[in-house]
């Protein structure tokens, strides 16, 4: 029977990771659904939708080659692979200012207790070494409505010193 | 009146180029009521275009007053032999379609359009459009020519909405 993995993969960013671990799953008869791949302060990572009619250890040896090759270590673990079924963001929240610890959770945090629910969350370091700064998208439904995140949003800007930004996303279907 | 079935992706006849509506009499009337009823049963549909249903003519269903959100709009209208004569600015906004269940994507869209396009009498009419309209408008002026917004997506990482909300620029940082 097919189950769902969720497999990922760390490593050091090298070229020809993808192709390399996407071939060997193909050649091992398993199908990809939703992926997202991004590096990380240089690291390869990506985490993988794997559906296979083996096991858990049958799928292991099947990218532990690859995983040889690139030295990238991996993890697979049985999820239920629901697709066809996305929810769409209804907000678009960007939160910047100077990097320090506990700015994801101060933000998510009030965020959380004005409703919003996180569909996708990108953080980012830019800026100089002496001088980090701390870049965050995210994207989720506003189940309290966009005014609750507004005023958590200035109240955040207030407390911790960051700046905000946030749009309705009005997804058009034509 | 009927609600029609949508041709869905990867449908080739999706691709095909629609040709100019030449005859403004009863069959492109019934024709027109069909699309309306067809946009209607649509979740969250607030546009349909001709090809959609497998009628390859210059027809376009537009409603910009079914959004959550309000905006600008000019109601319920067909556009025949719709074209866009000037355009200004561009944003990047969230857009879905009924012929790609499942799947919602960025894309760039001018912010500003003057429309010229004849209604189900053959009628000319010149409209400034503006926002939501104005992009439901060019997405589905684009079916017309066989493009898809999957042919026009950009990241979802990162996009750049439009700062309607800017607020405040933060003048503490040293």
């Amino acid at each position: 029977m097919d189950t769902w993995y969720m497999t990922t993969f760390v490593g050091k960013d090298r070229s020809g990771i993808v192709a390399k671990v996407t071939q060997a799953l193909y050649e091992g008869g398993c199908n990809l659904g939703e992926a997202s791949m991004t590096r990380l302060g240089g690291n390869f990572t990506i985490m993988m939708m794997v559906k296979s009619d083996g096991t858990k250890e049958e799928l292991e040896k099947i990218i532990e080659p690859v995983c040889r090759e690139f030295e990238l270590r991996s993890h697979v673990d049985k999820i239920n692979g629901e697709l066809h079924k996305h929810c769409d963001p209804d907000v678009l929240i960007s939160v910047h200012g100077a990097d320090r610890a506990g700015i994801v959770a101060s933000a998510t945090g009030v965020l959380a207790e004005a409703g919003l629910n996180i569909l996708n969350l990108e953080t980012d370091v830019g800026g100089k070494e002496d001088r980090p700064v701390y870049v965050m998208h995210l994207e989720g439904i506003a189940e309290r409505g966009i005014d609750a995140l507004e005023k958590a949003l200035e109240k955040l800007e207030e407390e911790q010193g960051v700046q905000t930004h946030i749009n309705p996303i009005d997804t058009l279907i034509g | 009146m009927a609600i029609l079935e949508i041709l869905e992706y990867p449908n080739t006849l999706l691709k095909q180029v629609s040709k100019p509506v030449e005859k403004f009499d009863d069959s492109l009337r019934v024709f027109i009521a069909d699309l309306k009823e067809t946009m209607d049963a649509g979740p969250g549909a607030t546009g349909i275009a001709a090809p959609q249903v497998g009628r390859f003519e210059r027809i376009v269903y537009i409603d910009a007053s079914k959004t959550k959100r309000k905006v600008k709009n000019h109601g319920r209208m067909v556009l025949i032999n719709p074209v866009i004569v000037a355009q200004d600015g561009s944003e990047v906004g969230r857009e879905g379609c009924l012929s790609v269940p499942d799947y919602t994507g960025n894309v760039a869209r001018a912010t500003e359009i003057t429309l010229k396009t004849q209604d189900a009498d053959g009628v000319e009419h010149t409209f400034q459009m503006e926002g939501f309209e104005a992009r439901l408008v060019q997405h589905e002026m684009d079916h017309l020519d066989g493009i898809l917004f999957l042919d026009r997506l950009v990241s979802r990482r990162n996009s750049l909405f439009k700062r309607k909300n800017y607020k405040k620029p933060a003048s503490k940082e040293s």
